[in-house]
């Protein structure tokens, strides 16, 4: 979205609750900033997160979508990532081959502990997407203020 | 050996009728057109004999009716199956849509179907009539008349790049054993890969915004066998009707290939049955060329019972990052 | 039509200096659904909780959500507080301010506005959220210790003590652990084995307690209240029940020189052998790595001379599978390997040693029999060097050492050279330090009394280098404080190891779906209120694995890990989490996608009959779920694609709602 002008990419960003969350919340303690266009929604596991969630952040106006989850190995239901790693690996790469910005969309593993990995995260995606401009592949027109 | 005909199978689907293996047969009969063969089900010999029609238009995958019509009655369905549609069988059976015990399959012998596109490009619109020898196309045209084409040069992509001449389910064969073969299915695929991420995003803009979303894709598909749609259902926030926008053509294909990812056989029954022509089947190979390269090559159908790639993993699996790169270099 | 609450919380000024807590109020008035919103200083307080309260009664609210922080820290509150003024704590949803808003921008206006985002999405959320309750499940009456420590030891006693059956698991063929290796234990000086060899015979003696030594946990299934664990017992080769514990085949081995890692291998010990005189079980065990029987089917001595008839060289790995309510892991540290260390000699000199080996040296039991005297030639040192935070603190070079301090070496140090002053008062001590740590009951009065009562020559400053020449080892270090760079000729050096936790951890957490932290430390539910549960429901933290601590807190930790197995399996029965997953039968294919990723089994299929739109009747395979396993994930959600799967508390709709929110 525009805001004053410059480019804020507004960021969706998946969280199991167990680790990126909870990731996401030590960031919080340790006061390590990231824009605020980077909105969580929690949900119990990476593997909750639906292709079609994705598809509708976009739709919406979302212009990256990021998912978190434990580290492969560390998933608090033993396996969920796993199944969202295969998951994401075959639905970025159909994005892909659509010809939409695979910079847009993400799978990092961020636990607990890694605070500083989340905050770094948010930066880093945030900018990545920033670089490519408005989400116009996957827009909907009908949902443009 | 002789190339299957219609008079075999006319004669097969009446004897399993009549010998009791059966009560009642899925089979082909005549559409609107000539070339506009519709699946069918046949309950009785005088039926078979006056609308069972099969011939180089007879596409239409019929693995997919067994789910509902098995659940009709008691009765055994008899079923004829291209080696196409062996393995959508066999994909259906690993998911318990049907009883096995159901069904008399017949597998039939398959050297590839014509694709009416294809002979509607060379003999043009205004088809009153068509008919096909076995080698030859003969094609009445309300405007020039008769004409007369060469069934190899009207064979279907989705034949030329035949993966398996092989029934991998039958209760019995008729015709030729096949073999797997070694095809080239997934050139298109690469070539797309190949392309810039503009020229894949022109490509695909320009294929997807011809859909009218009129679902044959789904209806027809063996894997889109869902009780209710997601496409059709209010609460699954991903109802729509119509291709307002070209977000929504994106949507609805995305979801329909991921949805059948793993689990799409390859039949391309999708890319025969649109009406606009749209390249479907290249989704869904993008899906099972991905598939291959990140997890080792699978092939849904060919076994009944085994894991789709998307409910299994292995510890070691490819990173989404990193398969995104793979799947856009792997052929550049 | 939902009739939702709104509650801003200030949080002091932890919300209020970064949002405007009274705009997020004022906005979120006119959000769909919402009937009332106010903000206050502190929402948790109790005075913020019967706002809440009777906001509920007064306008007949049915859903409320507080903008708070983070839902990992007072979720449960506010659940609590919405059930007691009449509403299903599920009906009450979090919106993340602090965490996730304040905590992390600056800016006030920005902030506002993404703390009202954020409220809209919660209140999007809590529109389309249902009354849920909790399911039940039985729980087993018994529980697992994982490691024979102190920890262990303490925790299993404890819950035996409650009447409730508790197994140890230990690797080695004794329980005690570290505790068993130490001379005397600060600050008292009371003898470790005084105090700890009746806990670990009370252990061996208890009808309650069942001891499973050389034995390590291999597989973990289930969920709290219903683990199904799989114990490993490794052959020994001596079958326990028979044996005696006499020694006489630990005399009688002819391989005679295997290091012995009770003693740090500074002695050697036979091929069968048992770690030490109070072991317990005390059981022999051979060691086939060494034994000439098990190796070459030549020797057999032990056999002949085992009067009970004991040996047995046919033995096999037993697997046992056993049920339980409650893990207790208590997997303890180890000190971490000094071989990046060249500075300090440890691998070219066998003066240099390690402060548990130093424990060793002094121990009346040990391979010198209390007597100090230097590894290299038996002489007693009349120079020791002790360095502090080897490895500790390590900020900078983490590829050797570790970040954290380690805690315990402030005190042992203080402690070693107390005793070697005690002892030969002719001997110089040395202690150089970065800091002198002491934050405990009596800890700073027995560091001074080390420094002013026996003369411990206490220096601030590093070592920067120690080198071997002839029999002295030359010490170079900074004194901080004179700052002058000193020498000196040491006869021997201790080295405060820094600790890590034992390499069995990482394994075990993955078994028990239990969080880490990066140094391999088990997580805890709450680092301050729920400091010995681990976040995985019915697995318990106890000692030295989920930080570094001393006895009298291991000790405190195993009682408070004990008191919550305890809590635990007092129960007859457990509520489960309700936010789990449902299939609609409607739409479900039957087609065993969700079965295939569930990882707890909780899917289970049955024909059923339907009717169809053409009023005939079909019958169709379709999914159910076990509400007492599911666990919530959601990955047959996902898996299934009719949509028929979907996630109570999370749903489709409602995710999909939380999105529409934020993405407007």
């Amino acid at each position: 979205m525009q805001i004053n002008g410059e480019f804020k990419p507004l960021i969706v960003a998946f969280c199991c609750n167990w680790c990126s969350y909870a990731g996401a919340d030590l960031a919080g303690n340790n006061r390590l900033a990231y824009p605020e266009n980077v909105k969580i929604i929690k949900v119990p596991c990476s593997c909750r997160v639906n292709p079609m969630f994705i598809l509708r952040a976009f739709q919406r106006g979302a212009d990256g979508v990021i998912i978190c989850g434990c580290h492969p190995g560390d998933c608090h239901y033993t396996s969920g990532n796993y199944y969202t790693r295969r998951r994401m690996s075959l639905l970025f790469s159909m994005l892909n081959f659509l010809g939409i910005e695979k910079e847009r969309t993400r799978v990092e593993w961020v636990s607990a502990a890694e605070g500083a990995k989340f905050a770094a995260t948010m930066n880093e995606f945030t900018e990545a997407v920033a670089a490519l401009g408005e989400n116009k592949r996957l827009e909907d027109l009908r949902c443009k203020r | 050996m002789q190339k299957i005909n219609s008079t075999m199978l006319i004669e097969k689907a009446a004897q399993l009728l009549e010998n009791g293996t059966a009560d009642r047969v899925l089979g082909w009969k005549k559409g609107e057109f000539d070339y506009d063969i519709t699946p069918a089900v046949f309950n009785s010999v005088d039926q078979i004999k006056k609308e069972f029609v099969f011939g180089d238009f007879c596409g239409a995958n019929l693995s997919k009716y067994l789910v509902k019509e098995t659940r009709k009655g008691d009765g055994k369905v008899a079923v004829f199956l291209k080696p196409c549609d062996t393995y959508s069988f066999n994909q259906l059976l690993t998911e318990k849509r049907f009883d096995r015990e159901k069904v008399y399959a017949v597998g039939i012998s398959c050297e590839g179907m014509a694709d009416i596109f294809k002979v509607k490009q060379i003999a043009g619109d205004g088809i009153v009539s068509v008919s096909s020898d076995g080698e030859n196309v003969k094609v009445e045209t309300l405007y020039d008349g008769e004409k007369t084409i060469k069934l190899s040069d009207v064979i279907a992509e989705r034949c030329i790049n035949c993966k398996s001449r092989k029934c991998v389910a039958y209760d019995e064969l008729m015709g030729e054993e096949g073999e797997i073969i070694d095809s080239d299915r997934f050139d298109m695929v690469s070539k797309i890969e190949s392309m810039s991420e503009d020229e894949r995003f022109g490509f695909w803009q320009n294929e997807l915004s011809k859909c009218i979303r009129c679902n044959a894709c789904r209806n027809v598909c063996p894997a889109c066998t869902c009780e209710k749609c997601v496409f059709d259902n209010p609460d699954s926030c991903a109802q729509n009707k119509a291709p307002a926008d070209s977000f929504e053509e994106k949507m609805f294909h995305i979801i329909r290939a991921f949805h059948v990812a793993g689990r799409c056989t390859d039949c391309g029954e999708c890319s025969r049955v649109c009406p606009q022509n749209i390249p479907l089947h290249l989704l869904n190979r993008k899906f099972i060329k991905d598939i291959d390269t990140f997890y080792g090559e699978y092939q849904a159908g060919a076994q009944v019972g085994s894991r789709a790639p998307l409910v299994d993993y292995t510890e070691g699996d490819i990173e989404p990052g990193e398969a995104v790169m793979k799947g856009e270099s792997e052929n550049a | 039509m939902q009739r939702i609450g709104v509650f801003v919380c200030w949080c002091g000024s932890n919300i209020a200096g970064t949002v405007d807590v009274k705009a997020v109020a004022e906005a979120l008035k006119n959000e769909p659904g919402v009937v009332f919103s106010t903000d206050y200083q502190y929402m948790c307080s109790q005075a913020g909780q019967d706002i809440i309260k009777n906001a509920i009664k007064e306008h007949n609210l049915s859903g409320i959500v507080v903008c708070s922080c983070s839902p990992r820290m007072h979720e449960q509150t506010f659940r609590k507080t919405a059930q007691a003024a009449g509403l299903n704590p599920y009906m009450v949803e979090i919106s993340n301010i602090r965490e996730q808003c304040s905590w992390v921008h600056k800016d006030m206006e920005k902030g506002t506005e993404k703390a009202i985002i954020l409220g809209k999405a919660a209140i999007a959320k809590v529109n389309l959220n249902a009354p849920l309750t909790p399911g039940e499940s039985p729980v087993t009456k018994r529980a697992l210790v994982i490691g024979g420590g102190i920890a262990g030891i303490q925790t299993a006693l404890d819950i035996a003590d409650a009447g409730f059956p508790v197994d140890i698991v230990e690797t080695k063929p004794t329980i005690g652990g570290k505790m068993a290796q130490l001379d005397k234990t600060f600050p008292t000086l009371d003898c470790a084995a005084c105090i700890l060899t009746p806990k670990m015979v009370d252990a061996g003696q208890s009808d309650k307690i069942r001891i499973f030594s050389y034995s390590e946990v291999s597989q973990v299934k289930g969920f709290v209240g219903n683990f199904d664990v799989t114990i490993k017992k490794k052959a020994r080769y001596v079958k326990e029940d028979l044996c005696t514990g006499c020694g006489l085949c630990t005399e009688k081995c002819p391989q005679k020189k295997v290091p012995n890692e009770f003693n740090l291998g500074m002695d050697n010990r036979r091929a069968i052998y048992i770690p030490f005189a109070q072991a317990v079980p005390k059981v022999a065990t051979i060691d086939a790595d060494y034994c000439t029987m098990l190796k070459s089917g030549k020797c057999g001595v032990c056999s002949k001379v085992c009067t009970a008839g004991a040996i047995d060289y046919t033995q096999k790995d037993e697997y046992i599978e056993e049920k339980y309510g409650a893990i207790v892991v208590a997997t303890g540290y180890n000190p971490i390997s000094m071989d990046k260390f060249d500075e300090y000699a440890y691998n070219q000199s066998k003066d240099v040693i390690t402060s548990l080996e130093f424990e060793r040296l002094t121990n009346a039991a040990g391979p010198t029999a209390g007597k100090l005297l230097r590894p290299s030639d038996n002489k007693h040192p009349h120079t020791i060097v002790f360095v502090q935070c080897v490895g500790s603190r390590c900020a900078n070079c983490a590829e050797k050492g570790k970040e954290y301090c380690s805690k315990i070496c402030c005190m042992y140090t203080a402690k070693h050279a107390m005793l070697t002053r005690d002892k030969y008062p002719d001997t110089d001590v040395y202690v150089f330090y970065i800091d002198v740590r002491t934050p405990g009951k009596s800890f700073d009065e027995f560091y001074r009394r080390a420094v002013e009562e026996y003369g411990v020559h206490y220096i601030k400053g590093m070592v920067g280098k120690i080198a071997p020449e002839g029999d002295v080892l030359k010490v170079q270090a900074s004194d901080l404080i004179n700052n002058k760079q000193i020498h000196i000729d040491a006869d021997l050096v201790v080295l405060a190891a820094a600790i890590e936790p034992d390499k069995s951890a990482r394994p075990l957490a993955t078994m028990l779906t239990a969080s880490m932290d990066t140094n391999d430390f088990f997580t805890e539910a709450h680092p301050k209120l729920r400091p010995v549960e681990s976040p995985t429901a019915g697995v318990f933290l106890s000692g030295a694995c989920q930080g570094p601590k001393d006895i009298p807190e291991t000790v405190a930790q195993a009682g408070a890990a004990a008191s919550k197995v305890i809590g635990l399996l007092a129960k007859d029965k457990l509520m489960g989490n309700p936010c789990v997953a449902h299939s609609n039968e409607l739409m479900c294919n039957g087609c065993s996608s969700c079965e295939r990723v569930c990882p707890y089994g909780a899917i289970t299929y049955s024909d059923k009959e339907f009717r169809m739109p053409d009023r005939t009747v079909a019958i169709r395979r379709v999914a159910s779920v076990n509400e007492a396993v599911c666990q919530g994930c959601g990955a047959c959600t996902v898996a299934c694609p009719s949509g028929a799967m979907d996630l109570k508390g999370f749903a489709n709709n409602q995710i999909v709602a939380e999105v529409d929110a934020i993405c407007k």
